[in-house]
């Protein structure tokens, strides 16, 4: 299926969640409203056309002048073997956005890394503590604003 | 008998409280060279399996005094006991097991007339007295005050006593077939060539030769059932606390044992001192015979290590209770039946 | 949170270069109705002869069965994607090496064509077949040391060094075209870094015509040894529908069944020239998708990767190793953003990389295959044994470099 009919399909199922298809990029991507990705996800995962099985890739992205936070999901189908992206954007100082995990398990630890790394919360995440940093750990380091700190528990890196 | 005085005056209780002395340090003596020997062994068989030399730098092109070099450095670090460690039973752990495998050095028939203790029970002894060993496993298991060490020791203590049985079974076997519990005695009873040791001369005792052989591999930690000190999963198992001399005990007490289980099996199934042709055919020493067939089984067993993976604790039970026991008490039948026949 | 002040406990060395500091670690608590006064809640710490890196797996355990596992990594985080917002597009190269350092060359080829899909740019043929041939021989050397690596787990000893045999004789081909053994740096942006000569490729020839008869050599050595399979079979099996669900790729996926390749079902660089067949688990000895699956497919893979390599060895054209035009600085145009995904020795590997216009990547990320596959560990471990544990973790075949990038 092109990424038209992909974007049609979830606008005839789900009115109003696609806010916007992109088409001219090597990847073309949707827009979706960030509150009704799960819904998206489900409907992209269940329908027998579209059968997004595998989520490939969970990232998120700052965009500190646009005064936003964005989730990017790759979603590939290996049945059908059509590629989609969809994109979640959220204001900066809120970005909640629902967990997919319950679509597809692959989001689990990739959603904890973008809590940890971006500060992102997944509201619906069973477990949404820091992955790769440590669990005390201040600050979501990569923001574009991020200020290394001076000290961790008592250990500086001045000299 | 109080007259009768040795060395011009000397009463014969001291006298042979001497010699009781005496044999005791030929035997460290012989325990601490053979640990040593071994250890070279062990490193130069596993590096020829692998694929690559061992030692061939200390002590000429064969390495021969890289073990003294390696006691020489274990002699030199620093002698931990973790800060929340049961000390005392820490400290007599490596003891209990070297003490267990020492005593049994004095009933092993190395020649005809070459056994310091020709105990009428022999064999009844070794096996009991080897069975100590596991008291001191457990204690340094449990001392050491950490979680792997303990995993290691509760291992080695279930592996240990439940395959005590089928050794002691395939053992008996010959006992019954030779109706003397001496190890002299079955000694003398295969001596004359090949076709009069133990192993060949009943399909029973054949069998119960291996069964005694992997049981009492089990009984040493050796792979295939080293779960005890499964390296990669507990990091050393009970031994993981040790530095030092204590750690050097376990490991020569391991290698001592090694021995004293192929010296039980050549005196008890593969003919003792008895060369392969009798000896007025080819007049060898008997100890010379003995040792050869030690040195054998010993290899044997350091090849296996290296080329098995190990089983797991449940395996490791199954294969014990539900395989060799229920064979070895068949082969025990089997050879009273030969008897009566 | 705030950060915890150093407690009383807290003294500076003697040099004043270094502080020891005691902190109270607050113990993450589990759901009460797991909780049972038999279990034992044991680290499997982050030093451990078995967890191939420092990974730290929380096992709660009753006695030998293990009741949940908790892994816990970051231990070897060093952020690679907040670097390479920095060092622009050829400077990510080594960084990417360093992720997961067993088949650093694969790991190259996946950044360096994300980047050249960003750009649209043509490699020269002689570089594609040059990347082929290094990258395959290091899904060997990589497959390698899974299969030393897992028989040591299980307890042999021997074929681990019999694998690393064979895997120095790989090094010493790629020493000889990058100078390096691990990390390469062999990849650019456009090419290869330095050329093969007529010298290695006969070193490579002489390899593959070493090599070919060993893999029969390991299976009879392991893979058909009653205790190997015992230890393996049956063990960790991970069924179908979950395995795509946690996003498993590469051998683990293709043990379940699946013939699924990169190679082949997406093909990347010019792997659809080439010839080769996808080793599935069977379920011959246990259950499909099971521990002796995983390995198994890993051992075949190596001789599908020798195929491989022949065939690019033979059709090596004549021409350049890198582009001869590259622009000065490499900058995808603004707004540009591309996902591609290439097949390493342990699944897919992806590269998002989103651009700015300016010479440094906006955005970098790495969708590691050992990161999704090491999820599925608590799922498939309930009531294993703790040596099972250990076959299970040593048959997903991690790299911590690359879970924690």
């Amino acid at each position: 299926m092109t990424p038209v009919e992909i974007r049609d399909r979830v606008e005839g199922a789900l009115p109003g969640a696609v806010l916007r298809l992109e088409t001219e990029a090597i990847d073309p991507w949707l827009l979706v409203e960030p509150a009704r990705i799960r819904e998206v996800c489900r409907l992209l995962r269940d329908d027998p056309d579209l059968a997004f099985g595998s989520l490939m890739c969970l990232s998120g992205v700052d965009w500190p002048k646009e005064n936003k936070l964005q989730v990017v999901y790759h979603l590939h189908s290996i049945e059908r073997g059509h590629r989609i992206v969809l994109k979640a954007d959220m204001p900066r100082d809120e970005p909640r956005v629902p967990s997919v995990e319950s679509v597809w398990k692959f989001a689990n630890w990739h959603e904890r890394e973008a809590y940890d790394l971006l500060g992102i919360v997944f509201e619906g995440h069973p477990d949404l503590r820091r992955i790769l940093l440590p669990f005390d750990w201040e600050g979501h380091p990569l923001r574009k604003d991020y200020v290394y700190p001076d000290t961790y528990r008592g250990i500086t890196n001045k000299p | 008998m109080a007259e009768y005085t040795f060395f011009g005056g000397m009463h014969p209780n001291l006298v042979y409280a001497l010699a009781m002395v005496f044999w005791g340090v030929v035997i460290l003596g012989f325990v601490a060279v053979l640990g040593l020997y071994l250890i070279w062994l062990e490193r130069k068989v596993s590096a020829r399996i692998q694929s690559r030399y061992g030692p061939i730098y200390v002590g000429g092109k064969f390495g021969w005094l890289q073990t003294v070099a390696d006691t020489v450095k274990l002699l030199g670090k620093e002698d931990l006991v973790p800060r929340d460690a049961d000390r005392l039973m820490f400290n007599m752990a490596p003891a209990i097991v070297m003490i267990a495998t020492v005593m049994t050095f004095a009933a092993i028939p190395f020649g005809p007339n070459l056994i310091i203790a020709d105990l009428n029970i022999g064999i009844f002894y070794l096996l009991a007295v080897s069975s100590l060993g596991v008291v001191g496993i457990i204690m340094g298991g449990w001392a050491s005050n950490n979680k792997w060490s303990l995993y290691g020791a509760m291992r080695a203590a279930s592996q240990i006593v439940s395959y005590e049985i089928p050794v002691a079974l395939s053992l008996i076997g010959v006992v019954m077939f030779v109706g003397s519990l001496s190890m002299a005695e079955i000694s003398q009873f295969q001596d004359g060539g090949i076709w009069r040791w133990n192993l060949f001369r009943s399909p029973f005792l054949f069998l119960a030769g291996f069964v005694y052989f992997v049981a009492a591999l089990a009984e040493l930690n050796r792979t295939p059932f080293d779960l005890p000190e499964a390296e990669s999963e507990l990091v050393s198992g009970f031994h993981t606390e040790y530095s030092g001399m204590k750690f050097a005990f376990f490991f020569l007490a391991e290698f001592a044992n090694m021995f004293i289980v192929a010296a039980v099996a050549t005196a008890m199934f593969l003919g003792g001192w008895s060369g392969i042709v009798p000896h007025d055919v080819l007049p060898i020493p008997g100890v010379v015979n003995f040792l050869v067939k030690c040195w054998l089984l010993i290899v044997l067993m350091m090849w296996l290590r290296w080329t098995l993976p190990r089983l797991r604790v449940d395996q490791l039970m199954y294969v014990c209770w539900k395989v060799l026991i229920p064979v070895s008490f068949f082969l025990l039948l089997g050879v009273g039946v030969q008897m009566l026949l | 949170m705030s950060t915890p002040t150093p407690t009383e406990g807290s003294r500076t060395s003697r040099d004043g270069r270094s502080v020891t500091v005691e902190v109270k670690v607050p113990h993450v608590p589990l759901p009460p109705e797991d909780l049972d006064t038999d279990e034992m809640i044991l680290n499997m710490g982050p030093q451990h002869p078995s967890t191939h890196g420092v990974l730290r797996l929380e096992v709660t355990t009753d006695g030998e069965i293990v009741n949940q596992v908790r892994p816990f990594i970051g231990y070897l985080h060093r952020c690679f994607e907040k670097h390479s917002e920095k060092v622009g597009y050829p400077g990510v190269v080594p960084y990417t090496d360093r992720m997961d350092y067993l088949a650093a060359m694969n790991n190259n080829h996946g950044y360096v064509v994300t980047v050249e899909k960003l750009l649209e740019m043509e490699v020269p043929e002689r570089a594609e077949h040059i990347r082929v041939i290094v990258a395959e021989l290091n899904r060997i050397a990589s497959h390698l040391v899974a299969f030393g690596t897992y028989a040591l787990d299980i307890g042999a000893v021997t074929p681990f060094l019999y694998a690393f045999r064979e895997r120095e004789r790989i090094l010493d081909i790629f020493e000889m075209a990058c100078g390096a053994r691990l990390t390469y740096n062999y990849y650019r942006i456009g090419g290869v870094s330095g050329d093969l000569t007529p010298e290695m490729i006969g070193m490579i020839g002489e390899f593959l015509d070493y090599f070919e008869p060993k893999l029969k050599e390991y299976d009879n050595l392991l893979s058909y040894n009653k205790i190997f399979i015992e230890r393996t079979a049956g063990v960790g099996v991970i069924p179908l529908d979950m395995a795509l669900g946690y996003g498993i790729t590469g051998p683990m996926l293709r043990a379940c069944g699946m013939a699924w390749d990169l190679r082949k079902n997406d093909p990347y660089s010019i792997y659809d020239r080439f010839d080769f067949d996808l080793p599935l688990g069977e379920g011959l000895k246990g259950e499909k998708g099971d521990c002796y699956d995983r390995y198994m497919v890993r051992m075949r893979e190596m001789a599908q990767s020798c195929r491989i390599v022949r065939q690019a060895v033979e059709q090596l054209p004549e021409g350049d190793y890198i582009l001869p035009k590259l622009p000065k600085m490499i900058r995808p145009p603004k707004g540009a953003e591309v996902y591609v995904r290439t097949e390493t020795p342990r699944g897919e590997m992806g590269f998002y990389i989103v651009s700015d216009g300016t010479a440094n990547p906006w955005r970098v990320k790495v969708r590691s295959p050992c990161f999704t596959n090491l999820a599925i560990v608590p799922a498939i471990s309930h009531g294993v044994m703790l040596a099972d544990l250990v076959a299970i973790i040593g048959s997903i075949d991690i790299v911590l470099g690359e879970v924690d990038r």
